[in-house]
Protein backbone atom coordinates (compact mmCIF):
# COMPACT_ATOMS: atom_id res chain seq x y z
CA UNK A 1 0.00 0.00 0.00
CA UNK A 2 2.07 3.06 -1.29
CA UNK A 3 1.48 6.23 0.60
CA UNK A 4 1.63 9.94 -0.07
CA UNK A 5 4.84 10.83 1.73
CA UNK A 6 4.23 14.24 1.88
CA UNK A 7 1.17 16.01 3.91
CA UNK A 8 0.20 19.00 2.07
CA UNK A 9 -0.92 21.47 3.78
CA UNK A 10 0.90 20.19 7.13
CA UNK A 11 3.91 22.39 8.20
CA UNK A 12 7.37 20.91 9.44
CA UNK A 13 9.33 23.17 11.52
CA UNK A 14 12.78 21.51 10.58
CA UNK A 15 12.52 18.85 7.37
CA UNK A 16 15.02 16.61 7.71
CA UNK A 17 16.14 15.40 3.98
CA UNK A 18 18.10 12.06 5.38
CA UNK A 19 15.14 10.80 7.47
CA UNK A 20 12.06 11.90 5.57
CA UNK A 21 10.93 8.37 4.30
CA UNK A 22 10.71 6.79 8.29
CA UNK A 23 8.56 8.38 10.65
CA UNK A 24 5.96 8.31 12.45
CA UNK A 25 2.74 11.08 12.50
CA UNK A 26 0.23 11.98 14.75
CA UNK A 27 -2.67 13.83 12.45
CA UNK A 28 -5.10 15.70 14.56
CA UNK A 29 -4.77 13.18 17.50
CA UNK A 30 -6.92 13.88 20.54
CA UNK A 31 -8.32 12.31 23.98
CA UNK A 32 -11.32 12.70 25.31
CA UNK A 33 -12.27 10.79 28.77
CA UNK A 34 -14.82 10.97 31.34
CA UNK A 35 -16.37 14.09 29.23
CA UNK A 36 -12.85 15.97 30.18
CA UNK A 37 -11.04 16.51 26.65
CA UNK A 38 -7.02 15.89 27.67
CA UNK A 39 -5.66 16.08 23.78
CA UNK A 40 -6.95 18.01 21.56
CA UNK A 41 -5.88 18.32 17.47
CA UNK A 42 -2.32 16.50 18.11
CA UNK A 43 -0.16 16.84 15.35
CA UNK A 44 3.11 15.60 16.26
CA UNK A 45 6.17 14.18 14.16
CA UNK A 46 8.59 11.52 15.41
CA UNK A 47 11.64 11.15 12.97
CA UNK A 48 13.61 7.69 13.60
CA UNK A 49 17.18 8.71 14.59
CA UNK A 50 15.78 11.01 16.55
CA UNK A 51 14.71 12.07 19.99
CA UNK A 52 11.36 13.88 20.51
CA UNK A 53 11.21 14.73 23.32
CA UNK A 54 7.45 16.20 25.20
CA UNK A 55 7.99 18.93 27.94
CA UNK A 56 5.05 20.60 29.80
CA UNK A 57 3.73 21.33 33.04
CA UNK A 58 2.29 18.63 35.19
CA UNK A 59 -1.36 17.84 33.82
CA UNK A 60 -0.31 19.17 30.22
CA UNK A 61 -1.36 15.99 28.62
CA UNK A 62 2.31 14.38 28.09
CA UNK A 63 1.20 11.13 29.65
CA UNK A 64 -1.85 10.79 28.00
CA UNK A 65 -0.34 11.46 24.29
CA UNK A 66 2.49 8.75 25.54
CA UNK A 67 -0.61 6.60 26.14
CA UNK A 68 -2.79 7.12 23.07
CA UNK A 69 0.59 6.14 20.94
CA UNK A 70 0.81 3.06 23.02
CA UNK A 71 -2.65 2.11 22.28
CA UNK A 72 -3.85 2.46 25.88
CA UNK A 73 -6.18 5.00 25.70
CA UNK A 74 -8.52 5.32 22.64
CA UNK A 75 -8.18 8.74 20.77
CA UNK A 76 -9.52 10.24 17.63
CA UNK A 77 -7.46 11.27 14.57
CA UNK A 78 -5.14 8.99 12.93
CA UNK A 79 -1.03 7.68 14.03
CA UNK A 80 0.53 6.72 10.79
CA UNK A 81 4.11 4.39 10.92
CA UNK A 82 5.63 5.22 7.92
CA UNK A 83 8.71 3.08 6.96
CA UNK A 84 11.85 3.56 4.73
CA UNK A 85 10.00 2.27 1.44
CA UNK A 86 7.21 4.80 2.63
CA UNK A 87 4.67 2.36 3.31
CA UNK A 88 2.33 2.03 6.28
CA UNK A 89 3.44 -0.25 8.75
CA UNK A 90 0.60 -1.22 10.88
CA UNK A 91 2.00 -2.86 13.92
CA UNK A 92 4.20 -0.12 15.41
CA UNK A 93 6.29 -2.31 17.43
CA UNK A 94 6.97 -0.45 20.30
CA UNK A 95 9.51 -0.21 23.39
CA UNK A 96 8.04 1.11 26.41
CA UNK A 97 10.00 2.67 29.84
CA UNK A 98 7.35 2.81 32.04
CA UNK A 99 8.25 6.54 34.66
CA UNK A 100 7.65 3.62 37.40
CA UNK A 101 6.52 0.47 38.52
CA UNK A 102 4.29 0.03 41.00
CA UNK A 103 5.11 -3.55 42.89
CA UNK A 104 5.49 -5.52 45.25
CA UNK A 105 9.30 -4.79 46.55
CA UNK A 106 9.27 -8.33 48.74
CA UNK A 107 8.78 -10.20 46.07
CA UNK A 108 11.36 -12.41 45.32
CA UNK A 109 11.89 -12.22 41.73
CA UNK A 110 15.60 -11.29 40.03
CA UNK A 111 15.91 -8.92 37.34
CA UNK A 112 17.12 -12.21 35.54
CA UNK A 113 14.06 -13.67 36.25
CA UNK A 114 11.68 -10.65 35.06
CA UNK A 115 14.21 -10.33 31.73
CA UNK A 116 13.39 -13.87 30.85
CA UNK A 117 10.06 -14.05 31.51
CA UNK A 118 10.01 -11.28 29.09
CA UNK A 119 11.90 -13.01 26.73
CA UNK A 120 11.20 -16.59 26.66
CA UNK A 121 8.08 -18.97 26.98
CA UNK A 122 9.48 -21.29 29.59
CA UNK A 123 8.19 -20.59 32.59
CA UNK A 124 10.72 -19.08 35.06
CA UNK A 125 9.58 -20.74 37.63
CA UNK A 126 11.06 -23.80 36.53
CA UNK A 127 14.75 -22.04 35.91
CA UNK A 128 16.31 -20.40 33.30
CA UNK A 129 18.36 -22.17 30.08
CA UNK A 130 21.94 -21.73 29.76
CA UNK A 131 20.85 -19.70 26.28
CA UNK A 132 18.40 -17.79 27.86
CA UNK A 133 20.52 -16.69 30.22
CA UNK A 134 23.09 -15.40 27.79
CA UNK A 135 20.39 -13.12 25.68
CA UNK A 136 19.33 -11.90 29.18
CA UNK A 137 22.72 -10.58 30.59
CA UNK A 138 23.67 -9.46 26.48
CA UNK A 139 20.16 -7.34 26.71
CA UNK A 140 21.52 -6.33 30.27
CA UNK A 141 25.04 -5.16 28.81
CA UNK A 142 23.57 -2.91 26.01
CA UNK A 143 21.64 -0.83 29.14
CA UNK A 144 24.76 -0.75 30.74
CA UNK A 145 23.09 -3.51 33.63
CA UNK A 146 24.77 -6.42 33.55
CA UNK A 147 25.85 -6.57 37.30
CA UNK A 148 21.92 -6.43 37.83
CA UNK A 149 21.12 -10.20 37.24
CA UNK A 150 20.88 -11.57 40.64
CA UNK A 151 19.53 -8.96 42.35
CA UNK A 152 16.08 -9.14 43.46
CA UNK A 153 13.73 -6.47 41.63
CA UNK A 154 12.81 -4.56 44.30
CA UNK A 155 15.83 -4.13 45.62
CA UNK A 156 17.32 -1.65 42.42
CA UNK A 157 17.12 1.63 42.51
CA UNK A 158 14.96 4.21 40.80
CA UNK A 159 18.18 4.53 38.11
CA UNK A 160 18.82 0.56 37.99
CA UNK A 161 15.18 -0.35 37.28
CA UNK A 162 15.19 2.33 34.67
CA UNK A 163 18.34 0.37 33.17
CA UNK A 164 16.48 -2.51 33.05
CA UNK A 165 13.50 -1.48 31.16
CA UNK A 166 15.71 -0.22 28.98
CA UNK A 167 17.16 -3.79 28.44
CA UNK A 168 13.79 -5.32 27.88
CA UNK A 169 12.20 -2.36 25.58
CA UNK A 170 15.42 -2.87 23.24
CA UNK A 171 14.40 -6.79 22.54
CA UNK A 172 13.04 -7.32 20.22
CA UNK A 173 14.29 -3.84 18.73
CA UNK A 174 11.52 -1.52 18.59
CA UNK A 175 10.36 0.75 16.06
CA UNK A 176 9.55 3.52 18.47
CA UNK A 177 11.19 3.90 22.00
CA UNK A 178 9.23 5.34 24.44
CA UNK A 179 10.54 6.55 27.51
CA UNK A 180 8.23 7.91 30.21
CA UNK A 181 10.90 9.48 32.71
CA UNK A 182 10.29 9.58 36.25
CA UNK A 183 9.87 12.41 37.70
CA UNK A 184 11.70 11.87 40.66
CA UNK A 185 13.52 9.08 42.62
CA UNK A 186 16.46 9.19 40.10
CA UNK A 187 19.62 11.13 41.02
CA UNK A 188 20.97 13.68 38.35
CA UNK A 189 24.20 11.55 37.35
CA UNK A 190 21.68 8.14 37.35
CA UNK A 191 19.26 10.11 34.33
CA UNK A 192 22.82 11.68 32.67
CA UNK A 193 23.96 7.86 32.65
CA UNK A 194 20.59 6.66 31.24
CA UNK A 195 20.63 9.28 28.62
CA UNK A 196 23.92 9.00 26.99
CA UNK A 197 23.06 5.27 26.63
CA UNK A 198 19.89 6.20 24.95
CA UNK A 199 21.91 8.52 22.97
CA UNK A 200 24.08 5.86 21.67
CA UNK A 201 21.61 3.53 20.54
CA UNK A 202 19.90 6.17 18.88
CA UNK A 203 22.86 6.67 16.45
CA UNK A 204 23.81 3.15 16.51
CA UNK A 205 20.38 1.64 15.93
CA UNK A 206 18.74 4.77 14.15
CA UNK A 207 16.17 4.46 16.51
CA UNK A 208 12.88 6.96 17.19
CA UNK A 209 13.13 8.01 20.44
CA UNK A 210 9.77 10.02 22.47
CA UNK A 211 11.22 11.30 25.72
CA UNK A 212 8.52 12.59 28.24
CA UNK A 213 10.97 14.97 30.11
CA UNK A 214 10.95 17.10 33.75
CA UNK A 215 14.23 18.32 33.33
CA UNK A 216 14.48 21.03 31.00
CA UNK A 217 18.36 21.58 31.36
CA UNK A 218 18.72 17.56 30.29
CA UNK A 219 16.34 18.65 27.58
CA UNK A 220 18.52 21.49 26.12
CA UNK A 221 21.65 18.80 26.34
CA UNK A 222 20.00 15.84 24.85
CA UNK A 223 17.05 16.88 22.61
CA UNK A 224 16.79 17.11 18.64
CA UNK A 225 13.46 18.15 18.98
CA UNK A 226 11.38 19.31 21.52
CA UNK A 227 7.16 19.23 21.22
CA UNK A 228 5.97 21.64 23.90
CA UNK A 229 2.95 20.44 25.42
CA UNK A 230 -0.24 21.83 26.70
CA UNK A 231 -3.51 20.50 25.61
CA UNK A 232 -2.30 20.08 22.68
CA UNK A 233 1.55 20.99 20.39
CA UNK A 234 1.50 24.16 20.71
CA UNK A 235 5.20 24.01 18.98
CA UNK A 236 7.44 21.67 17.71
CA UNK A 237 11.45 22.19 16.82
CA UNK A 238 14.64 21.97 17.78
CA UNK A 239 15.73 22.89 21.62
CA UNK A 240 16.77 26.20 20.69
CA UNK A 241 13.67 27.72 18.51
CA UNK A 242 11.29 26.56 21.15
CA UNK A 243 13.08 27.50 24.25
CA UNK A 244 13.53 30.77 22.86
CA UNK A 245 9.46 30.77 21.72
CA UNK A 246 7.12 32.97 23.13
CA UNK A 247 4.72 30.05 23.72
CA UNK A 248 7.60 28.49 26.29
CA UNK A 249 7.36 31.63 28.03
CA UNK A 250 3.61 31.88 28.24
CA UNK A 251 3.96 28.27 29.49
CA UNK A 252 6.69 28.11 31.68
CA UNK A 253 7.39 31.80 32.87
CA UNK A 254 10.46 33.11 31.60
CA UNK A 255 12.37 31.93 35.05
CA UNK A 256 12.63 28.38 33.54
CA UNK A 257 14.50 29.42 30.85
CA UNK A 258 17.75 29.36 32.09
CA UNK A 259 17.13 26.92 35.13
CA UNK A 260 15.33 24.81 36.51
CA UNK A 261 14.02 21.23 36.21
CA UNK A 262 10.23 21.15 36.84
CA UNK A 263 7.57 19.60 39.13
CA UNK A 264 7.76 17.50 41.97
CA UNK A 265 4.68 15.33 41.54
CA UNK A 266 4.18 12.85 39.33
CA UNK A 267 1.49 13.39 36.63
CA UNK A 268 -1.76 11.85 37.20
CA UNK B 1 -7.83 -47.44 42.93
CA UNK B 2 -7.16 -50.76 44.34
CA UNK B 3 -3.57 -50.81 42.68
CA UNK B 4 -2.64 -47.37 44.31
CA UNK B 5 -4.00 -48.33 47.40
CA UNK B 6 -1.78 -51.24 47.49
CA UNK B 7 1.07 -48.87 46.57
CA UNK B 8 0.27 -46.70 49.61
CA UNK B 9 0.67 -49.50 51.68
CA UNK B 10 3.83 -51.54 50.61
CA UNK B 11 5.69 -47.69 50.08
CA UNK B 12 3.82 -45.76 53.22
CA UNK B 13 3.40 -48.92 55.97
CA UNK B 14 1.90 -46.51 58.70
CA UNK B 15 -0.65 -47.57 61.10
CA UNK B 16 -3.14 -44.19 60.31
CA UNK B 17 -2.68 -44.83 56.48
CA UNK B 18 -4.48 -48.55 57.04
CA UNK B 19 -7.94 -46.87 56.93
CA UNK B 20 -8.87 -46.04 52.96
CA UNK B 21 -10.28 -42.83 54.00
CA UNK B 22 -7.09 -41.82 55.36
CA UNK B 23 -5.82 -43.24 52.00
CA UNK B 24 -7.82 -41.45 50.18
CA UNK B 25 -7.88 -37.58 52.24
CA UNK B 26 -4.01 -38.66 51.89
CA UNK B 27 -3.79 -38.77 48.05
CA UNK B 28 -6.23 -35.89 48.04
CA UNK B 29 -3.74 -33.74 50.15
CA UNK B 30 -1.09 -35.01 47.70
CA UNK B 31 -2.58 -33.77 44.37
CA UNK B 32 -4.25 -30.40 45.86
CA UNK B 33 -1.28 -28.58 47.88
CA UNK B 34 1.24 -28.69 44.77
CA UNK B 35 -1.12 -26.79 43.29
CA UNK B 36 -1.88 -24.01 45.69
CA UNK B 37 1.69 -23.80 46.16
CA UNK B 38 1.99 -22.48 42.62
CA UNK B 39 -1.03 -20.32 42.24
CA UNK B 40 -0.04 -19.24 45.86
CA UNK B 41 3.40 -17.67 44.70
CA UNK B 42 1.30 -15.11 42.36
CA UNK B 43 -1.51 -14.65 44.62
CA UNK B 44 1.23 -13.34 47.55
CA UNK B 45 3.28 -10.81 44.77
CA UNK B 46 0.28 -9.61 43.50
CA UNK B 47 -0.78 -8.52 46.98
CA UNK B 48 -4.07 -10.79 45.78
CA UNK B 49 -5.00 -12.94 49.31
CA UNK B 50 -8.09 -10.88 50.00
CA UNK B 51 -9.33 -11.89 46.82
CA UNK B 52 -8.90 -15.72 46.98
CA UNK B 53 -10.25 -15.77 50.78
CA UNK B 54 -13.28 -13.70 49.08
CA UNK B 55 -13.72 -16.73 46.60
CA UNK B 56 -13.60 -18.85 49.99
CA UNK B 57 -16.70 -16.96 50.64
CA UNK B 58 -18.42 -17.56 47.93
CA UNK B 59 -18.32 -21.53 48.37
CA UNK B 60 -21.16 -21.19 50.51
CA UNK B 61 -23.37 -19.28 47.79
CA UNK B 62 -22.61 -21.51 45.09
CA UNK B 63 -23.83 -24.64 47.28
CA UNK B 64 -27.03 -22.39 48.61
CA UNK B 65 -27.89 -21.84 44.78
CA UNK B 66 -27.09 -25.18 43.76
CA UNK B 67 -29.73 -26.67 46.60
CA UNK B 68 -32.30 -23.87 44.98
CA UNK B 69 -31.83 -24.24 41.44
CA UNK B 70 -31.37 -28.69 41.86
CA UNK B 71 -28.33 -28.75 41.19
CA UNK B 72 -27.78 -32.35 41.92
CA UNK B 73 -23.85 -31.91 42.72
CA UNK B 74 -22.28 -29.17 44.77
CA UNK B 75 -19.06 -29.55 43.32
CA UNK B 76 -20.55 -27.61 40.17
CA UNK B 77 -22.57 -24.45 41.51
CA UNK B 78 -19.62 -23.96 43.38
CA UNK B 79 -17.13 -24.36 40.58
CA UNK B 80 -19.69 -22.30 38.03
CA UNK B 81 -20.56 -19.39 40.89
CA UNK B 82 -16.75 -19.11 41.97
CA UNK B 83 -15.58 -18.54 38.52
CA UNK B 84 -18.64 -15.80 37.70
CA UNK B 85 -17.90 -14.09 40.97
CA UNK B 86 -14.34 -14.48 40.24
CA UNK B 87 -14.91 -12.60 36.30
CA UNK B 88 -17.28 -10.02 38.38
CA UNK B 89 -15.24 -8.71 40.49
CA UNK B 90 -12.42 -8.09 38.31
CA UNK B 91 -14.75 -6.50 36.00
CA UNK B 92 -15.65 -4.27 38.92
CA UNK B 93 -12.51 -3.75 39.75
CA UNK B 94 -11.10 -2.49 36.37
CA UNK B 95 -14.30 -0.01 36.33
CA UNK B 96 -11.76 2.08 39.44
CA UNK B 97 -15.12 3.28 40.76
CA UNK B 98 -13.62 1.91 44.52
CA UNK B 99 -10.68 0.47 45.63
CA UNK B 100 -9.47 -3.04 45.19
CA UNK B 101 -10.03 -4.04 48.77
CA UNK B 102 -13.04 -2.05 49.26
CA UNK B 103 -14.56 -4.28 46.39
CA UNK B 104 -13.83 -7.48 47.24
CA UNK B 105 -14.86 -6.69 50.71
CA UNK B 106 -18.42 -6.35 49.07
CA UNK B 107 -18.34 -8.88 47.41
CA UNK B 108 -17.30 -11.45 50.28
CA UNK B 109 -19.81 -10.09 52.91
CA UNK B 110 -22.43 -10.39 50.02
CA UNK B 111 -21.67 -13.84 49.20
CA UNK B 112 -21.22 -14.64 52.99
CA UNK B 113 -25.05 -13.17 53.44
CA UNK B 114 -26.71 -15.00 50.49
CA UNK B 115 -25.01 -18.27 51.30
CA UNK B 116 -25.85 -17.92 54.89
CA UNK B 117 -29.88 -17.04 54.05
CA UNK B 118 -29.91 -19.67 51.12
CA UNK B 119 -28.61 -22.91 53.67
CA UNK B 120 -30.46 -21.72 56.98
CA UNK B 121 -34.09 -21.83 55.51
CA UNK B 122 -36.21 -23.14 57.84
CA UNK B 123 -33.21 -23.09 60.46
CA UNK B 124 -31.35 -25.70 59.66
CA UNK B 125 -27.97 -24.32 58.43
CA UNK B 126 -26.61 -27.02 61.62
CA UNK B 127 -26.58 -29.20 58.68
CA UNK B 128 -24.07 -27.37 56.53
CA UNK B 129 -21.54 -26.44 59.47
CA UNK B 130 -18.91 -29.00 58.26
CA UNK B 131 -18.74 -26.52 54.84
CA UNK B 132 -17.15 -24.06 57.72
CA UNK B 133 -14.40 -26.32 58.87
CA UNK B 134 -14.16 -28.92 56.36
CA UNK B 135 -14.48 -32.77 56.10
CA UNK B 136 -11.12 -34.52 54.82
CA UNK B 137 -12.70 -37.82 55.18
CA UNK B 138 -15.40 -37.12 52.46
CA UNK B 139 -12.88 -37.24 50.12
CA UNK B 140 -14.11 -40.30 47.35
CA UNK B 141 -11.91 -41.75 44.45
CA UNK B 142 -14.32 -39.87 42.31
CA UNK B 143 -12.95 -36.76 43.79
CA UNK B 144 -9.34 -38.03 43.47
CA UNK B 145 -9.72 -37.99 40.36
CA UNK B 146 -11.22 -34.54 39.60
CA UNK B 147 -8.77 -33.50 41.70
CA UNK B 148 -6.30 -35.53 39.75
CA UNK B 149 -7.70 -33.57 36.78
CA UNK B 150 -7.31 -30.40 38.05
CA UNK B 151 -3.95 -30.37 39.53
CA UNK B 152 -2.77 -31.96 35.73
CA UNK B 153 -4.28 -28.91 33.97
CA UNK B 154 -3.82 -26.33 36.53
CA UNK B 155 0.19 -27.13 36.43
CA UNK B 156 -0.03 -27.04 31.98
CA UNK B 157 -1.32 -23.97 32.44
CA UNK B 158 0.83 -22.72 35.08
CA UNK B 159 3.66 -23.17 32.49
CA UNK B 160 1.63 -21.59 29.67
CA UNK B 161 1.07 -18.60 31.58
CA UNK B 162 3.48 -17.70 34.01
CA UNK B 163 6.05 -15.26 32.39
CA UNK B 164 2.54 -13.68 31.64
CA UNK B 165 1.16 -13.07 34.49
CA UNK B 166 4.65 -12.25 35.93
CA UNK B 167 5.07 -9.09 33.87
CA UNK B 168 1.27 -7.98 34.07
CA UNK B 169 1.74 -8.20 37.73
CA UNK B 170 4.79 -5.95 37.65
CA UNK B 171 4.03 -3.75 34.91
CA UNK B 172 0.68 -3.97 32.97
CA UNK B 173 1.73 -1.15 30.33
CA UNK B 174 5.05 -2.73 29.68
CA UNK B 175 3.39 -5.92 29.62
CA UNK B 176 0.54 -4.92 26.94
CA UNK B 177 3.44 -3.21 24.90
CA UNK B 178 4.89 -6.82 24.40
CA UNK B 179 1.92 -8.33 23.61
CA UNK B 180 0.54 -9.87 26.73
CA UNK B 181 -3.44 -9.61 26.96
CA UNK B 182 -3.33 -8.53 30.53
CA UNK B 183 -7.03 -8.66 31.31
CA UNK B 184 -7.37 -12.60 29.90
CA UNK B 185 -4.08 -13.08 32.07
CA UNK B 186 -5.84 -11.03 35.31
CA UNK B 187 -8.95 -13.27 34.29
CA UNK B 188 -7.35 -16.88 33.65
CA UNK B 189 -5.39 -16.43 36.71
CA UNK B 190 -8.53 -15.60 38.68
CA UNK B 191 -10.33 -18.68 37.32
CA UNK B 192 -7.73 -20.68 38.11
CA UNK B 193 -7.46 -19.60 41.71
CA UNK B 194 -10.90 -20.44 42.26
CA UNK B 195 -11.42 -23.83 40.43
CA UNK B 196 -8.48 -24.91 43.51
CA UNK B 197 -10.30 -22.80 45.98
CA UNK B 198 -13.58 -24.82 45.07
CA UNK B 199 -12.48 -28.41 44.83
CA UNK B 200 -10.86 -27.86 48.21
CA UNK B 201 -12.94 -26.18 50.34
CA UNK B 202 -15.40 -29.35 51.41
CA UNK B 203 -11.75 -30.61 52.93
CA UNK B 204 -10.54 -27.57 54.28
CA UNK B 205 -13.02 -25.83 55.61
CA UNK B 206 -14.37 -21.70 54.04
CA UNK B 207 -12.53 -20.44 57.14
CA UNK B 208 -9.18 -22.09 56.40
CA UNK B 209 -9.19 -22.32 52.88
CA UNK B 210 -7.21 -19.35 51.93
CA UNK B 211 -4.54 -19.96 54.73
CA UNK B 212 -3.62 -23.07 52.77
CA UNK B 213 -3.03 -20.76 49.83
CA UNK B 214 -1.14 -18.16 51.07
CA UNK B 215 0.44 -19.26 53.97
CA UNK B 216 3.29 -21.54 52.33
CA UNK B 217 3.72 -19.04 49.54
CA UNK B 218 4.28 -16.25 52.00
CA UNK B 219 7.05 -18.63 53.86
CA UNK B 220 8.57 -19.13 50.92
CA UNK B 221 8.99 -15.83 50.03
CA UNK B 222 11.22 -15.42 53.21
CA UNK B 223 13.25 -17.94 52.13
CA UNK B 224 13.64 -17.72 48.20
CA UNK B 225 15.39 -15.03 46.17
CA UNK B 226 14.31 -15.92 43.15
CA UNK B 227 11.33 -17.28 41.38
CA UNK B 228 11.90 -20.93 40.94
CA UNK B 229 13.30 -20.94 45.02
CA UNK B 230 10.11 -19.55 45.35
CA UNK B 231 7.81 -21.96 43.32
CA UNK B 232 9.95 -24.95 45.38
CA UNK B 233 9.77 -23.45 49.35
CA UNK B 234 6.00 -22.96 48.26
CA UNK B 235 5.08 -26.49 47.15
CA UNK B 236 7.21 -28.17 49.93
CA UNK B 237 5.75 -26.14 52.78
CA UNK B 238 2.02 -26.67 50.97
CA UNK B 239 2.88 -30.71 50.92
CA UNK B 240 4.56 -31.40 53.72
CA UNK B 241 1.98 -28.93 56.09
CA UNK B 242 -0.72 -30.87 54.43
CA UNK B 243 0.49 -34.23 55.00
CA UNK B 244 1.68 -33.33 58.94
CA UNK B 245 -1.53 -31.98 59.09
CA UNK B 246 -3.61 -35.42 57.98
CA UNK B 247 -1.42 -37.32 60.29
CA UNK B 248 -1.44 -34.95 63.51
CA UNK B 249 -5.13 -34.83 63.28
CA UNK B 250 -5.74 -38.17 63.05
CA UNK B 251 -3.43 -38.59 65.89
CA UNK B 252 -5.06 -35.92 68.30
CA UNK B 253 -8.59 -36.52 66.50
CA UNK B 254 -9.30 -32.76 65.54
CA UNK B 255 -10.30 -30.81 62.63
CA UNK B 256 -7.76 -31.81 59.34
CA UNK B 257 -7.97 -28.85 58.26
CA UNK B 258 -7.46 -26.41 61.18
CA UNK B 259 -4.18 -28.73 61.42
CA UNK B 260 -3.09 -28.71 57.97
CA UNK B 261 -3.17 -24.62 58.59
CA UNK B 262 -1.16 -24.68 61.70
CA UNK B 263 1.85 -27.01 60.53
CA UNK B 264 2.05 -24.05 57.75
CA UNK B 265 1.76 -21.46 60.14
CA UNK B 266 4.66 -22.88 62.25
CA UNK B 267 6.68 -23.14 58.83
CA UNK B 268 5.59 -19.37 57.94
CA UNK B 269 7.47 -18.93 61.88
CA UNK B 270 10.37 -20.88 60.79
CA UNK B 271 10.83 -19.17 57.19
CA UNK B 272 11.22 -16.14 59.23
CA UNK B 273 13.82 -17.22 61.59
CA UNK B 274 15.40 -18.12 58.37
CA UNK B 275 14.98 -14.98 56.90
CA UNK B 276 16.67 -13.29 59.77
CA UNK B 277 19.14 -16.37 59.69
CA UNK B 278 19.69 -15.49 55.92
CA UNK B 279 20.13 -11.64 56.74
CA UNK B 280 23.39 -12.10 59.12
Amino acid sequence: MQKNLFHPGRRYLQPDPMCRLCHIDLNGVGVVRGGQTLLRDVNLHIHCGQMTVLIGQNGAGKTTLVRALLGEVAHTGSIRHINEQGVDIHHLRTGYVPQHLQFDREMPVTVEDFVAAAFTRRPVWTGISKATREEVREALAQAEAQDLMRTPLGRCSGGELQRVLLALALRPLPDLLVLDEPVSGVDQRGLKLFLDTVSGLKKSHHLAILLVSHDLNLVREYADQVALVDGTILLQGPPDYVFASPEFDRVFGERDRDTASLGEEAEA
Amino acid sequence: MNGIYAFLDAVLPIAALRFSFMKNAFCAIILLTPLLGLLGTMAVNQQMAFFSDALGHSALTGIGLGILLGVSSDLVSMLVFGILWAVLISLIKHTGWASTDTVISVFSSTSVALGLLILSRGGSFAKYSTLLIGDVLAVTPRDLLYLLIALIAGVALWFVLYNRLLLTGINASLARSRGVHTRWMEIAFMVMVAVAVMLAIRWVGVMLINALLILPAAAGRNLASNSRQHAAWSVGIAMVSGVAGLFASYAFDTSAGAAIVLCAAICYALSLLGRVWRKN
